[in-house]
């Protein structure tokens, strides 16, 4: 085989394990399907009252933001688990193996694109059911997913960094929901933009988040679109750059401290 | 892979390396034998991890050379790890995965292809003693059968180098002798072992030749009884009890004594000639000069004895414990 065929077969064999253990710990689903589920529930009847949504349902302008966030922690896992990795010296066997390297990163990402396949399922069928419907054709809802789990992979890369750099599961955890967790909010995701404080309005115009949430918006219920869908792909491709570059640097020099 | 017989399969030449101000390694220079165990004796933070992860690929030397397997650790990384195996400190095997998913997984990472890797994964298995919990998730294993998963993913691709950093700290008793006694049927088959510990025991029960390391630099080295032989061999140590004097006990000791022996704080001390049958003896021999006895027992010269002797100062305290009972993650 040639080295390309190796970084394949490397990942795959890598996502697998990733993958197995979801099956053998069902529980790591609960955090990521049942989590975003009690959000639309809670924004949908707790505060959905109170939000003002001009010329749209609450339910409707919510579900694409709802659906971006959840993609983007969809990558948590990969963070634990590499922090894990990290702690329990498996990186340290990784690296020592003749390998392709960068497949303890790829392989986790790509199992991450499966979990998050069955957290769209989830999303748009709770959605679905407390009343979201799509106001765009195929091609658009398509293109949408697609976006989806573009996010989703790129914020994977994020989360590898995050799993490689900070010093415990627990450190990765903290950085993940006290760092990224506030960022989503301070974006079109839950309440339109301009019904913030003045000061906060340009940042939460330029939080890339804003632009992906409108760009799910675009996509699935046909709100202008303007170049969000294709600032939030540029995005992604930036993230996936300078991150992807971050994460195999810090993994070929990881050992467990 | 080459053959490597007649060359040195691992061979480092003041290697150095310094994390900050903290000097890791300061120059060491190591060579085993192809078909060697070589011991790096030395305390906690003494460099003897650096020096396994600058052999294994792991982190790169600050200056110095160092080849495996006849490959340069720098220059030629890829070649390095076909040709090693590594267990940690820690037991790196995935805890979510099964002991057979383990030793698969390591297989197909070494590029054996799914069949090899599952036939080996289940061969292994059987040589641990750890058939019955190949289904088993590794997080239901004890400390004991985690390290023996832990040296047969080492082992997966048959390596002819095997680097084991502190492969019993942590471990009970029998644990480690059954760890002990693997890496012993290792070695019959003609695997390079370069292992690091803190325990003498373990260094002399495995290695044939021993490095001991300190602050980064190797201040001894030599076969087990050579490093003995420096340190003083095993000595009988005694508290005296009613009756006698304690000339009346030197007196009778004599014979069986190497040196004179020596009495400090009440504690008679006796280095042995031989450890055959030595306390009966004494115990016959003091109870014929009308000695009492309060307490007698054999002591083997520790790391710490190594230390005091080479260095002038103790290991550090950790070195200086028994191995923890309860076995560490």
């Amino acid at each position: 085989m040639t080295g390309f065929a190796y970084a394949l077969s490397d990942t795959a064999i890598l996502a697998k394990r990733s993958l197995l253990r979801i099956r053998r710990q069902p529980d790591l689903l609960v955090g990521f399907t049942i989590q975003p589920v009690m959000f639309v529930l809670l924004f949908v009847y707790v505060f959905g009252g109170a939000i003002e949504t001009p010329g749209l349902d609450y339910v409707d302008f919510l579900m694409p933001g709802i659906i971006v966030q959840s993609m983007v922690f969809g990558g948590f896992v990969t963070a634990l688990g590499l922090s894990e990795d990290l702690k329990k010296g498996l990186i340290d066997r990784f690296r020592s193996l003749p390998m392709w390297g960068p497949a303890v990163l790829t392989g986790r990402i790509l199992a991450d694109v499966g979990t998050n396949i069955i957290q769209l399922v989830v999303m748009f069928a709770v959605g679905i059911l407390v009343g979201f419907r799509f106001a765009t054709g195929l091609p658009e809802i398509v293109a949408g997913i697609l976006l989806m789990l573009l996010i989703g992979y790129a914020f994977s890369w994020v989360f590898a960094f995050i799993g490689l750099t900070a010093s415990s599961p627990e450190a990765a955890n903290a950085f993940g929901f006290t760092i990224l967790f506030p960022v989503t909010f301070v974006s079109s995701a839950f309440v339109p933009v301009d019904t913030m404080p003045d000061w906060l309005q340009p940042i939460a115009e330029y939080n890339p988040f804003t632009t992906m949430v409108d760009a799910a918006r675009a996509l699935f219920i046909d709100t202008p679109a303007g170049n969000d869908v294709w600032g939030a792909v540029a995005w992604c491709f930036a993230i996936i750059a300078v991150f992807g570059m971050l994460s195999v640097w810090r993994y070929r020099s990881a050992v467990t401290r | 892979m080459r053959d490597v017989r007649g060359e040195a399969a691992v061979e480092t030449h003041e290697l150095a390396k310094s994390y900050g101000d903290v000097k890791a390694l300061c120059g060491v220079d190591l060579e085993a034998e192809t078909g060697s165990v070589v011991g790096l004796l030395g305390p906690n933070g003494a460099g003897k991890t650096t020096a396994v992860r600058i052999l294994t690929t792991l982190i790169l030397p600050d200056s110095g050379t160092a080849r495996v397997a006849g490959f340069d650790v720098l220059e030629q990384p890829g070649d390095v790890r076909k040709n090693i195996g590594l267990a940690g400190q820690y037991a790196a095997v995935d805890e979510n995965l099964n002991g057979f998913e383990n030793l698969e997984l390591v297989g197909r990472l070494y590029h054996m292809g799914r069949h090899a890797s599952r036939e080996r994964a289940r061969e292994l298995l059987g040589d641990f003693g750890l058939e019955d919990a190949g289904e088993r998730l590794v997080r239901t294993y004890s400390g004991g059968m985690r390290r023996r998963l832990d040296l047969a993913a080492a082992l997966v691709a048959r390596p002819p180098i095997l680097f084991l950093d502190e492969p019993t700290t942590g471990l009970d008793l029998p644990s480690r002798i059954s760890l002990w006694e693997a890496i012993e049927a290792l070695v019959g088959q003609g695997t390079t072992v370069l292992l690091t510990t803190q325990y003498l025991d373990e260094a002399d029960r495995l290695a044939d030749r021993i490095a001991v390391v300190d602050h980064g630099v190797v201040i001894a080295e030599g076969t087990p009884d050579e490093l003995k032989a420096q340190v003083g061999g095993e000595r009988l140590e005694i508290r005296l009890g009613n009756g006698g004097t304690r000339e009346e006990a030197i007196a009778a000791l004599r014979p069986i004594s190497e040196e004179e022996p020596a009495c400090v704080d009440g504690l008679l001390s006796v280095p042995l000639r031989s450890r055959q049958a030595a306390i009966a003896d004494a115990v016959r021999r003091l109870d014929e000069a009308g000695v009492g006895i309060d307490d007698i027992a054999v002591r083997r010269p520790t790391l710490d004895d190594v230390f005091l002797r080479l260095t002038g100062h103790a290991a550090e305290p950790e070195a200086e414990e028994q191995p923890a009972e309860e076995a560490r993650r």
